[in-house]
């Protein structure tokens, strides 16, 4: 009894990929490997996704990259040869998302991301117009970032981040912000993941004895510089990125940091927005979803990208159905050019306003800036 | 860069490279007496600092669920042979698929009754729970193949890593964890300041050293353990049950790895995976020694730690490439000076 099921499930799951009266969408996310922390809250939130948008089925199907880029590119001509899937969310970091444009151009399908970096949107190109992404470019929080250390008096600036694309990136981002606000970014330290020590990079850091430092890691990683900066005594402002907006962190960091700023996606805080904010509703609407499925409290705002994805198939999908039938290649232009001209959907993170220069159509209402206070975050207006 | 600086950075690197120096220990003992080149090793040192961490968030470690698991299978397995005709040595099986996975689950239920909160209680269970994995998982995946060749040992060695990383995610999470320290003590010296915890490291891993050190040179068992190291085919005909050797060693490199991860979870974040990096530092500092060398293992991983504190001043972004390249010229120099000798296999 118990296998009927999962074999039923199979089974149409099966016949949904021939049957065209179905939307079939292909998803891969990074649900283990180094990135799993922001894989998970994606997977689960798939399962939050609507199953119908204007009386049209959907067929999701998820595959897993283990946040290995050549995975991606092989799950993504799985979902295209296999499954015929009309358009691929992800997947979750930038370089396996990279690597996937080059295969979702080829075969005219498009392809919403859920990972951070502007270069999977910019420029637009040949390729790139089938490409969409949900998460805040580095440059709009490097831009919050630096904003808020220059009303604070900052003048000089430490950095320490991952030594891969996410740090690399967050630094040639923050360096022009801080041009523009007259900063002046002194150290540059790098550190990997998995490090167990970051004792000589914090110690160059403090030798320094900038104002402020700020530090580019993503989820719990990204404690550890702060904790050995209070170990060894350092007194200024420490800055975060949105990189480590869930609860784990604050659980590793503990009191260490306390009074950190950083900016995030207002759905962070949506519980504390003022009801007159314009994500107020939005955003609740994915916490109460997800927390609904999954508990109190396990909301993090990774999850919401991947939420993003979906408000925007729902909001592109009616008016594609008008122009095409799903699994043909003229749904799929169509449903191209339907997100291209979405106008005003308020998602988790933001509200989107696409055009054909900007695949990302976030503005500044796309972030707030939050500080850690006892062991929370606290919305600062 | 001042003198203060200097000693802090020396200071760091002595501390890290005491915990390579655990593995390389570890790894040499693992090879030299089965030949298996150990890449799971890591894996013990995060299981041990995250069931820590688990026993200190009240919740019981699913690595004890995995020893049970494997405990019944290498129970299974000894039955099938037994039942073959092949001669089991059952006392040595059930002290570590019987006695152990038993003495584990008895301490993480009656350890909050009776020492609630107590780190070293928390400590020793967790031990418990790790240490017989080393012998299961070694009867299990490498003493079928014990003739094998060295690469076969190693390619099941990937697969093992690969298959309890994997299972390291779905009992943990993503997330990593931390653990309080055992001494929260501070000492100031000469202005440089020394924790207490990174004492506890130091002093826990020389007395591993010696402690291991005496064994070797002093007991039967370790001597044994010796002969088979030296020529697995004389040991035999003298006597030398060399099944039992494999054992012993697997259980304790797993007790090693299981202590590196108590030292370490209170210093840094430990994940899922954060094991694999530490093991391959102590594969560097073992490489120095010729994977033969005990001495020379721990000189290598001292140097291991003082390069990677060094190098996370100077230039952090290359900090890996720098440790990791250290073992060309290492090989290189070793290859110069040693002939080599094919195994027996």
């Amino acid at each position: 009894m118990k296998l009927i099921r999962p074999i039923a499930a199979l089974l149409a799951a099966c016949s949904a990929s021939v049957a065209f009266a179905d939307i079939n969408v292909g998803v891969t996310v990074s649900a283990t490997g180094p990135a799993a922390s922001l894989g998970i809250p994606e997977k689960n939130t798939v399962a939050l996704m609507p199953k119908t948008i204007a009386g049209q089925k959907i067929n999701y199907i998820v595959l897993d990259d283990a946040s290995d880029t050549t995975a991606a590119v092989a799950n993504t001509r799985k979902l295209l040869s296999e499954s015929k899937v009309d358009v691929i969310l992800g997947s979750t970091t930038t370089p396996n998302s990279l690597a996937m444009i080059d295969v979702v151009s080829e075969a005219q399908v498009p392809m919403i991301s859920m990972a951070a970096s502007a270069r999977i949107v910019e420029p637009q190109d040949a390729k790139k117009r089938w490409v969409f992404k949900t998460p805040q470019n580095d440059i709009m929080m490097s831009l919050a970032i630096a904003e808020h250390m220059a009303n604070a008096g900052v003048k000089t600036v430490g950095f320490i981040g991952f030594s891969d694309a996410y740090g690399e990136g967050w630094f040639q981002e923050f360096s022009k912000a801080a041009d523009l606000k007259k900063l002046k970014v002194g150290v540059s330290e790098r550190y990997a993941r998995t490090d167990t020590s970051v004792t000589g990079q914090v110690l160059k850091l403090i030798s320094a004895k900038p104002d402020a430092i700020l530090i580019a890691g993503a989820g719990t990683p990204a404690a550890l510089p702060q904790k050995a900066l209070k170990e060894r005594g350092y007194t200024g402002k420490i800055y975060q990125t949105h990189g480590v907006a869930n609860a784990d962190f604050l659980r590793v960091g503990g009191k260490d940091v306390e009074g950190t700023y950083l900016p995030a996606g207002p759905v962070l805080v949506a519980e504390q927005l003022p009801a007159s904010h314009p994500l107020k509703k939005s955003a609740m609407a994915y916490v109460a979803a997800y927390e609904a499925a999954y508990g109190k409290g396990s909301v993090s705002a990774f999850g919401a990208h991947a939420w993003d994805t979906g408000v925007l198939l729902a909001a592109a999908v009616p008016a594609a159905l008008k122009k095409a039938q799903p699994g043909t290649p003229e749904f799929r232009a169509a449903l191209r050019d339907a997100l291209e001209q979405l106008k005003e959907v308020p998602g988790a993170h933001g509200i989107f306003n696409m055009s054909a220069g900007d695949h990302l159509g976030l503005d500044q209402r796309a972030r707030v800036t939050v500080k850690i206070e006892n062991g929370a975050w606290k919305y600062q207006p | 860069m001042d003198l203060q600086i200097a000693l802090l950075l020396g200071q760091d690197g002595i501390v890290n490279g005491a915990v390579y120096g655990l593995m390389a220990l570890a790894l040499v003992l693992v090879f030299s007496v089965t030949r298996v080149i150990f890449i799971p090793q890591g894996e013990f040192v995060a299981f041990g600092a995250l069931s820590m961490a688990m026993l200190q968030a009240g919740r019981v470690p699913p690595t004890l669920w995995l020893l049970l698991v494997i405990a019944g299978a290498a129970l299974l397995v000894e039955a099938w042979r037994w039942k073959r005709g092949v001669a089991v040595d059952w006392r040595a099986t059930l002290v570590w698929a019987v006695a152990f996975p038993l003495l584990a689950a008895v301490f993480i239920v009656v350890n909050p009754l009776w020492w609630p909160g107590s780190l070293v209680a928390q400590a020793i269970t967790t031990l418990l729970v790790i240490t017989p994995l080393g012998p299961l998982l070694y009867r299990l995946a490498y003493r079928p193949l014990a003739d094998a060749s060295v690469l076969v040992l190693l390619i099941v060695s990937v697969a093992l890593h690969g298959i309890l990383v994997g299972l390291g995610l779905l009992f943990f999470g993503a997330e990593g964890s931390r653990t309080p320290a055992f001494s929260e003590a501070r000492f100031d010296v000469s202005g440089v300041q020394v924790t207490g915890q990174s004492l506890v490291v130091v002093g826990v891993a020389l007395v591993l050293v010696i402690l291991m050190f005496l064994f070797f040179e002093r007991s039967i068992v370790g001597k044994a353990l010796r002969a088979t190291a030296l020529n697995r085919v004389g040991a035999r005909l003298m006597g030398i049950p060399t099944d039992l050797s494999g054992d012993i060693s697997f259980a304790l490199a797993a007790l090693i790895g299981g202590v590196s991860g108590l030292l370490i979870a209170p210093l840094t974040t430990v994940y899922y995976d954060t094991g694999f990096l530490i093991g391959l530092k102590g594969f560097v500092a073992a490489i120095v020694g010729g994977l033969a060398s005990y001495p020379l293992a721990l000189v290598g991983a001292l140097i291991v730690g003082q390069l990677e504190s060094f190098s996370s001043f100077w230039a952090s972004a290359f900090k890996e490439v720098i440790v990791f390249t250290l073992i060309i010229p290492v090989l290189w120099w070793r290859s110069l000076r040693s002939h080599h000798v094919e195994d027996e296999a």
